[in-house]
């Protein structure tokens, strides 16, 4: 039983046990694991462990509802990352995360650290990080503190992304005022690995050393995790202590090292330190394997003085790692180390007891179950309730808006809306060709890598319309899914599995948990009908300001696979004469269009439509019509409707070519322009081949429409729309 | 004929050099690590680019102490080819083995993205070849080169300026400068015209599936050298 170490140690009453975010029921329970009252750092432990950020104890029920397996699926949720076979004896693994709150205090580290701990959790599984991903939302730009937080997290994403050499390849970027003040920051990363070097966090033999590397522990992060579980408030600013301070050149060398240990099979089991530090990996890893893990802290690098065994335990501090070493590979562990100048701690062994004990001074400052610190979290059944603004926001009929009087600004003033605006003012930011890989970059649907020493490519994309879920939950949830899917099958690829990144509000608040169980119901029924398992995710719940929470945000990570480089389908138009065919079906409302947002500067109206089996349906054409060699061009519809699509796919055409489009007279033709009706695919093709994709989609029970020509040098809709692709290009290329 | 690619800690374009050199070029490449000495029976020494030791203090600023260097720079006096790629080309600059030095790109921001260069020699190892602008891969956050007030016209006396950054027609102009280098200098060669210091990584655009296959260029242009 541990002694009362330090003097400063204070005593444990019922308002220390609140302020560490527990509750007396949490504490009576914290009792009965123990046989008797927790020390401090006990107590610190579990706090950080039964954080709403760590055991996922408001989502977890729901979470398990998600289909997670598949043939493919070789790790599903649980781990470090998701992995998924490809074929080829090779394996991806993939995972989100949100680095919201530490953003929302100090913009520039908050995203950096955010990108070195994605990084960690895919290379600690045995893959190198090929590419990231990063689906951003931010508060409105016109308003100087968002800019300020806008150049933070892009800078901080690219200075450690850049640094470390892995490509970001893709992302989204939406502007809301519901994002003021609480920035969505999520952070994908997709490794590669050779099947048979698959690693786990895991301590699997007694006698075995725990191993630390990588940077000192400092006072940096402490409770970081605990900060996650909470609202932004004004004094949230002060809880800049509670963000990390990241080391993109330390990031690095434990990448390679990491790497090396793992290829040389010197380690048995291997965790970073991420979200609550050493407390974190070594009863994780105890608990995995049914083991206990004896540490002794005075054996860790400090990089502060005189720190207590509490905060030791707490540290965030970044670019830390704990590997498992067998015994009598410690001497080539050391070497590897070495190598990449860092120094190899042995911090402790792995014991039979299943006790995670912790040493200090000489002293047992904790000794904890292992494996009951996380099997035995809390689970909490929230309340849901449906909320009251969707009757009012959904009777909202967007027909009473006024069509423009003139269709050409209309359009030009869309395309220059920040949220669908080019960002390549970001992605020039980003290094997204190193590596070699980058087939299609960022600025299209997904993005496409090419596999080295095979013929396999990879496509990925990141979706997530806060505002569709805003006003339908369970609707936006299946969108969602079926946008990230629709974008990686536009590229030829096949969507084989998911992760996801879920940012909702505080979830004690009925109406909020009524948006995340609707939104995970919608995600589980597309991922089911479109047979793209969960891997893995992310939870990010209190992403509030001042009390009003952000539209709930679920973010979808989408991989796909394309076996033959012929598939691979650009988004733009290739070729003068070409005929343009969308795929899916008719639009018929203007509701949660950024049409609307950005004209009436509302978000109203019915949330669009989605048919999972249509969706299901016209993914299958269009990747057959790709395979068949019938497509030149395939671009998905979304954001801006079909105005918005033609106007990207010729601005994407390499020639800058023009297209000319009639469309049904019968339809309001806002409505049809910019209309944001899911389960739709803009796609191109030779003449000759107009026949064949009609009669397949036929086949498919999908609706086909050829609905104009790529010609020339402008756009041109009906008689209202004409324009000429410079004016596009200088409308859509506007940066906030 | 055999290459070597350096591995600083923190290079990230190593494994592109030599999967170029190798999977493309097909010729022998080792990788030579940054703490060791290079023997004698290279004929190339690359410097790929990256963050070696993340580029703290400057760029380059730490590597050029790197045991490698030394090894490097004897056999750049033997004649040997040497060519530094981005922050290879900072490292030949703080190292001296070029002249000048990097800032910050005007923008103040990492850019990265396609430009084009025009080839202004033809007659050193790594140019002779007569496609006169090449369409190649930017990715930097410091490749503003500066040097003394006299540095331009001795670099032109020289004939040391061996890529500009142009327009697609090639004309060089201030609007297709993208880091505000002086005389839109992209890359330099020593006067002896073994030593090559370009910003532009040609290993991003040495096979068509990636954009462009142009670097190829001037993989070509080394191995005719030393082959003959």
């Amino acid at each position: 039983m541990p002694e009362r170490t330090p003097l400063s140690d204070p005593a444990i009453t019922m308002e220390l046990v609140s302020d560490h975010g527990l509750s007396e029921e949490d504490y009576n329970h914290i009792k009965e694991i123990l046989g008797r009252e927790p020390s401090f750092t006990e107590l610190g432990i579990f706090s950080v462990m039964w954080s709403e950020h760590c055991c996922y104890k408001s989502s977890k029920l729901l979470l398990k509802t998600f289909p997670t397996s598949g043939q493919r699926i070789l790790q599903g949720p649980g781990e470090n990352a998701g992995v998924v076979d490809i074929g080829d004896g090779l394996a991806v693994v993939f995972k989100m995360e949100s680095h919201n709150h530490p953003s929302a205090v100090e913009p520039y580290q908050g995203a950096a650290t955010g990108v070195g701990g994605i990084l960690r959790d895919i290379f600690t599984m045995g893959a190198r990080p090929i590419a990231m991903l990063n689906p951003l939302r931010f508060g409105n730009p016109s308003i100087a503190w968002n800019r300020y937080i806008v150049n933070g997290v892009i800078s901080g994403i690219a200075d450690y992304g850049n640094c470390v050499g892995v490509p970001t390849v893709a992302g989204d970027i939406y502007f809301s005022d519901s994002y003021n003040g609480n920035p969505l920051v999520n952070v994908m990363c997709v490794g590669l690995m050779d099947k048979k070097d698959m690693t786990l966090a895991c301590a699997r033999t007694s006698g075995s050393y725990v191993v630390y590397y990588g940077n000192a522990t400092g006072r940096d992060g402490i409770h970081g995790a605990t900060f996650a579980s909470e609202e932004l408030s004004e004094d949230s600013q002060e809880r800049r202590s509670a963000v990390q301070v990241g080391d993109p050149f330390m990031g690095k060398r434990i990448l390679e090292a990491t790497l090396d240990l793992i290829r040389a099979r010197v380690v048995e089991g291997i965790q970073d330190m991420g979200a609550a530090g050493l407390t974190c990996s070594t009863c994780e890893m105890a608990g995995r394997g049914a083991k206990g893990i004896e540490i002794d802290l005075d054996c860790v690098p400090q990089r502060a003085e005189n720190m207590s065994p509490y905060e030791l335990m707490l540290s965030e501090s970044q670019e830390r790692m704990l590997a498992i070493c067998p015994r009598d590979k410690i001497d080539q562990v050391r070497e590897i180390l070495t190598k990449w100048d860092l120094e190899c701690c042995i911090l402790g062994t792995v014991t039979d007891d299943g006790l995670m004990r912790v040493k200090h001074g000489g002293r047992v400052v904790a000794e904890i179950p292992a494996a009951k610190i996380s099997d035995d979290s809390p689970v909490c059944r929230r309340e849901a309730r449906t909320p009251e603004y969707l009757n009012r926001l959904t009777k909202f009929d967007p027909a009473a808006v006024e069509p423009p009087a003139d269709y050409n600004p209309a359009l030009l003033e869309l395309l220059a809306f920040p949220t669908i605006a080019s960002k390549r003012w970001v992605y020039e930011q980003y290094d997204h060709m190193v590596q070699t890989n980058t087939v299609v970059s960022p600025g299209h649907s997904a993005a496409v890598l090419r596999i080295k020493g095979t013929n396999k490519h990879i496509a990925l994309s990141c979706d997530g319309n806060g505002m569709y879920c805003y006003l339908n939950p369970y609707i936006g949830g299946m969108i969602t899914v079926a946008e990230a899917a629709r974008n990686v099958v536009c590229t030829g690829a096949e969507p084989i599995a998911i992760t996801n990144c879920l940012n909702f509000g505080n979830p004690e608040k009925p109406d909020i948990f009524h948006q995340f169980a609707e939104c995970i119901r919608g995600i589980g029924d597309a991922c089911r009908e479109l047979n793209t398992p969960v891997t893995g995710g992310n939870v990010s719940f209190y992403n509030e300001n001042q009390g009003e929470a952000v539209f709930p945000t679920p973010v979808i990570g989408m991989l796909g696979v394309i076996d033959d480089p012929q598939w691979i389908t650009p988004s733009g138009f290739q070729d003068e004469g070409d005929c343009i065919v969308l795929l899916g079906p008719e639009v018929t409302h203007l509701g949660g269009s950024q049409y609307l947002y950005q004209r009436m500067k509302v978000v109203v109206g019915p949330c669009p439509e989605m048919h999972l089996e249509t969706e299901r349906k016209v993914q299958a054409v269009c990747r057959e019509a790709i395979r068949a060699g019938l497509v030149k061009s395939a671009h998905d519809l979304s954001e801006g409707g079909l105005a918005v699509a033609v106007a990207e796919a010729c601005l994407r055409s390499e020639r800058q070519l023009g297209a000319v489009i009639t469309m049904n007279a019968q339809l309001r033709l806002d409505i049809a322009l910019f209309g944001e009706a899911q389960s739709r695919i803009l796609m191109s093709c030779a003449p000759s081949s107009l026949d064949s994709l009609m009669q397949l989609a036929k086949v498919h029970n999908v609706t086909a429409r050829k609905i104009g020509t790529v010609r020339g040098e402008r756009l041109i809709i009906n008689r209202s729309v004409d324009l000429s692709i410079a004016s596009l290009q200088e409308a859509h290329h506007t940066v906030p | 004929m055999k290459l070597g690619v350096v591995v600083f800690p923190g290079s990230n374009c190593d494994t592109d050099c030599f999967y170029a050199l190798k999977e493309v070029m097909k010729v022998a490449v080792d990788y030579l690590w940054h703490g060791e000495q290079a023997r004698d029976d290279y004929d190339c020494i690359i410097l790929p680019g990256g963050f070696s030791y993340g580029d703290y203090l400057r760029t380059g600023a730490i590597a050029r102490f790197s045991p490698i260097m030394r090894s490097v720079a004897e056999l750049a006096r033997k004649g040997r080819l040497i060519l530094g790629i981005c922050n290879g080309f900072q490292i030949l600059l703080e190292a001296g083995l070029l002249p000048g030095a990097m800032v910050r790109n005007i923008s103040l921001q990492f850019i990265c993205k396609y430009v084009n260069i025009k080839v202004e020699q033809n007659h050193t190892p790594f140019s002779n070849f007569s496609k006169s602008v090449l369409r190649i891969p930017i990715a930097h956050g410091q490749g503003n080169y500066v040097i003394d007030a006299h540095g331009p016209a001795e670099l032109e006396e020289h004939q040391q300026i061996l890529f500009r950054y142009c327009t697609p027609e090639g004309a060089v102009t201030r609007e297709a400068n993208p880091n505000g280098s002086i005389g839109n200098i992209a890359g330099i060669v020593n006067r002896e015209r073994n030593i090559l210091g370009m910003m532009p990584h040609p290993e991003r655009c040495s096979e068509a599936q990636l954009g462009s296959a142009d670097g190829k260029l001037i993989f070509e242009s080394i191995i005719r050298y030393l082959s003959a």
